[in-house]
């Protein structure tokens, strides 16, 4: 049986992990490999490194922390993070990543997932959406808007819709992060992320709020999410992947426990 | 040992290369070079992307050598179109022939509400005594990613349920194929690289 996903996502700036409330105020919470090395042994499914640097001098400290990273890494591995041309992806490829997640230089310019895809197949292109809900519109939910420039800029896009185009220039997965819950712990929006896992045919990745094992249960079942990234959860050892697959695997949620 | 890892230029080889290195194999990558094919001790043809272009292994003659090297008992692993490579074809490329070393073809999953691909990590079970799959315990998942799969039948070394079932691993003496990626499995996936090092043909 097909298990739900516990993804551990790294936010990384200049070479070091950082974990941040809301995009800003942002703190050092160690060395992406060795993160992503004990996530991995502790059970997390996929390890996502978002570079959040994304300056062009940043681009060379990002590819040797890939090539660190993935060296002892035997589980999927995702890198996003100013990743604008084919190009990027290639390099980031190269260094070891099984996936790229593209953002924003996809909204400017969707023919990149096509030319991503189209090199280095549907798998392995994730897009990333933030997304924000519109609490002035007449449905929130289905009129929620993608944001750009790390949550900063409207994109002029909604996210249902989005998702679908992405999807059919060939996206292997999206990566939903709500924005109004990411680093409050206070839960995902089930909501959004049910309105876009049912919009699509491809998996679905929650983003932003988890603080309990509950929201994790919730966002697999009201949520219909495939999968699920975590951040502030694991970092200061609150939780590992590994205490919350077996509370996940008690609660009913088919998960891979670690051997 | 010596792993020969055919590169027919649809996708990336890094993580292949960096399990089995990871391993203690030494690692030769060839697009095209048959001599490295005729002296090969192993081959992996690893596979991501679309089963068309593996008319790239025809056009540079890869394919007969490939076939050679599997008749003279060469180990062969095919990982996710490189397994479905080992088939007559699939549905994906229907123009596009496979080796034909196992007769049925691979096909898309069927209509259902699932999402397809199929992402994720799945459980095997393993179907018969397995060389490749030995030492997998049930409880273990690897990692898929795909869309096309092949059927389940005599050849099959383990089988997964996803939508209907289909075969995860396939096994007939030293040619050896798996619908997961053992390089993106953890232990699990390690260890099934390391039962292909390892294989031996039955004294």
């Amino acid at each position: 049986m097909i298990t739900k996903r516990i993804i551990a996502c790294l936010d990384v700036h200049d070479g070091r992990v950082v974990k941040g409330v809301q995009f800003v105020d942002l703190i050092d919470a160690g060395d992406p490999a060795t993160q992503a090395a004990r996530h991995a042994r502790e059970g997390a499914d996929e390890i996502v490194l978002l570079d959040i640097t994304a300056t062009h001098e940043g681009r060379q400290t990002l590819l040797d922390t890939v090539r660190r990273t993935a060296r002892e890494l035997f589980v999927p591995f995702c890198v996003g993070g100013g990743i604008r041309t084919a190009d990027d992806a290639a390099q980031v490829f190269e260094a070891g990543a099984d996936k790229v997640s593209v953002n924003s230089a996809a909204l400017k310019n969707p023919q990149l997932i096509d030319d991503i895809g189209r090199s280095f197949g549907a798998q392995a292109v994730v897009v990333a959406i933030d997304a924000r809900r519109d609490p002035a519109a007449a449905d929130p939910v289905r009129d929620a808007q993608v944001f750009v420039q790390g949550g900063r800029k409207l994109a002029g896009r909604r996210v249902v819709e989005w998702a679908r185009e992405a999807e059919q220039r060939g996206a292997g997965e999206i990566l939903l992060t709500s924005m109004n819950s990411d680093g409050m712990r206070t839960g995902f929006d089930c909501e959004l992320t049910a309105a876009v896992s049912e919009a699509v045919g491809i998996p679905v990745i929650a983003s932003g709020g988890a603080g309990t094992v509950e929201h994790f249960v919730e966002v697999f079942g009201r949520g219909r999410a495939d999968a699920a990234l975590a951040a502030s959860i694991f970092h200061f050892q609150i939780s590992s992947a590994r205490s919350l697959k077996e509370e996940l695997a008690k609660a009913g949620v088919s998960v891979r426990l670690p051997c | 040992m010596r792993v020969t890892v055919i590169d027919y230029k649809a996708g990336n080889l890094t993580s292949v290369l960096k399990a089995l290195r990871h391993l203690g194999a030494e690692t030769i990558v060839t697009d095209g070079d048959l001599a490295l094919v005729e002296t090969a001790e192993r081959i992996v043809l690893p596979g991501v992307g679309h089963f068309q272009a593996t008319d790239r292994l025809d056009a540079t003659g890869l394919t007969t050598a490939i076939r050679a090297a599997i008749a003279r008992g060469v180990p062969f692993l095919g990982i996710c179109v490189g397994m479905q490579w080992l088939y007559a074809g699939s549905s994906e490329a229907p123009n596009q022939p496979g080796l034909a070393h196992f007769k049925e073809s691979c096909t898309h999953f069927v209509e259902s509400p699932e999402k397809v691909p199929h992402v994720g990590w799945n459980s095997l079970e393993v179907r018969k005594n397995s060389k490749l799959l030995a030492g997998v315990e049930p409880g273990e998942y690897v990692y898929f990613t795909h869309s096309y799969k092949a059927p389940v039948t005599d050849d099959t070394a383990a089988v997964t349920y996803y939508i209907e079932p289909f075969a995860s691993a396939v096994e007939r003496g030293n040619v050896m194929g798996v619908q997961f990626h053992p390089e993106k499995s953890g232990a699990t996936g390690l260890k099934i690289l390391g039962n292909f090092l390892t294989w031996k043909e039955a004294e």
